[in-house]
Parts: structure tokens; sequence; C-alpha cells
């Protein structure tokens, strides 16, 4: 069964979302979902920069107002 | 085999660790391995309770510039340079400290943050990362 873990990085600035997404990839079993949440906006394009580059899936990104959410599957 | 950041810290200001430190986070998050090596003022920054001890670079003024900047840095959500430090080991940096400064400058083990250095080794190591590495800087 897989999960769905969630990172809030509201608020918060470089590196910490790209950190906080990396230490929650770490921690998620294959098939897991990381959902992260943000406002810092390079992070936005940098976190799938991230997953392309280990070869993970980006399912979606959202955005309401300055508020992003990326899914990732681990 | 996973890319690998290879980063030489011998520089012990405050900005240019924050600098370095960032670098090697983002490689770790970005699914790289990372080295740090740590040698002459730098490593001075890995005795226990020195890690943001060190003056800036520029505009230091005798303290002023660096209580300015860590101000300013706390009102835009700027992490602190413990916090990274522990990311980065918690993410599977490698933290190597020169044992010819340690000599040099009379620094003993039980002075470093021995719980977190990976090896304590010379520049042989160093090349030996760094040879297989993508990125490598000096600061």
């Amino acid at each position: 069964m897989s999960e769905t873990i969630k990172v809030d990085c509201a608020g918060q600035n470089c590196p910490v979302p790209l950190v906080e997404t990396r230490k929650a990839l770490r921690k998620a079993a294959a098939g897991d979902v990381v959902e992260v949440t943000g406002t810092h906006a390079s992070s936005k394009k940098e976190i799938p920069m991230a997953a392309k580059a280990m070869g993970l899936e980006v399912l979606d990104v959202s955005e309401d107002g300055d508020r992003w959410t990326i899914r990732i599957r681990r | 085999m996973a890319e690998k950041a290879t980063i030489v810290v011998q520089s012990g200001e405050f900005d240019k660790l924050y600098s370095a430190l960032i670098i090697a986070n983002g490689a770790l998050a970005m699914g790289m391995e990372a080295s740090m090596f740590f040698t002459f003022w730098g490593l001075q920054r890995l005795r226990k309770g020195q890690l943001d001890k060190g003056p800036l670079s520029k505009m230091h003024m005798l303290g002023l510039g660096k209580w300015m900047v860590k101000r300013r840095m706390k009102k835009a959500n700027a992490v602190s340079l413990d916090r990274m430090l522990e990311d980065y080991v918690e993410l599977g940096g490698k933290l190597m400290a020169c044992d010819m400064t340690m000599e040099i400058m009379g620094i003993k083990r039980e002075d470093l943050r021995d719980d977190l250095i990976t090896d304590y080794c010379a520049v042989g190591s160093y090349i030996q990362e760094a040879r297989e590495s993508t990125i490598t800087l000096f600061i």
C-alpha cells in the first residue's frame, strides 16, 4: 500500500525545500508519493529538476497564489 | 554510482562556509554524493562551538556587519549553519578533516566535532574523491 508523505516548507528559504524533499524521498518506500508545499519561488522549478535527475516521476505541480505543491512518486 | 561534488573548505569566514554548505546540501538534495574537505581556516570551524563564529569575508566591521547580515538572514528565514551541517550529515555527506592542519595548528580530535567527521586524512584522499567528481570547488 503506497503512502503519501507530506512536507510543508511554506515560508522556508533556500535550500530548505530542496533538502526537506530529499529527506522525505530517502525515507519513502518505492511507490510512495512525496507531496511538498512551499512558497520559495526557485524551489518550484528546482524540486522537479532534482526529481528528474534522480529518475523519479513528478506527478504534478500546482499553484495557489505564491504557494505551490509538487507531488513526486518515489 | 551517483555523481559527486567535492568541496575544499579552506576559508573560515561565515559567508564562505555558508555558501559551501548550501552548495553541498544542494548537491545531496539533487541526488549527488558530496564530500567536504576542511583545511586551514576552514577546519577551525569544525572546532566545537565554532561553526558560526567566523567573521564576514567583507564588511565585517568589527562584527557589526555580521550582526546585520545575521539579522537579515533571520528575517529572510534563512537557516543556520548548524542546521545545514546537520542536514548535510543526515543526507549522507562526508566531512573530511585535514590532519596536517591539525598538526600545524595544534588541533586535537577532541577539539573537533569528532562525531560528525567521517575521516581524518590528507591530500591523497581529496584527490581520490575529486577524480571521480563532476563538481569540484575550492572555497
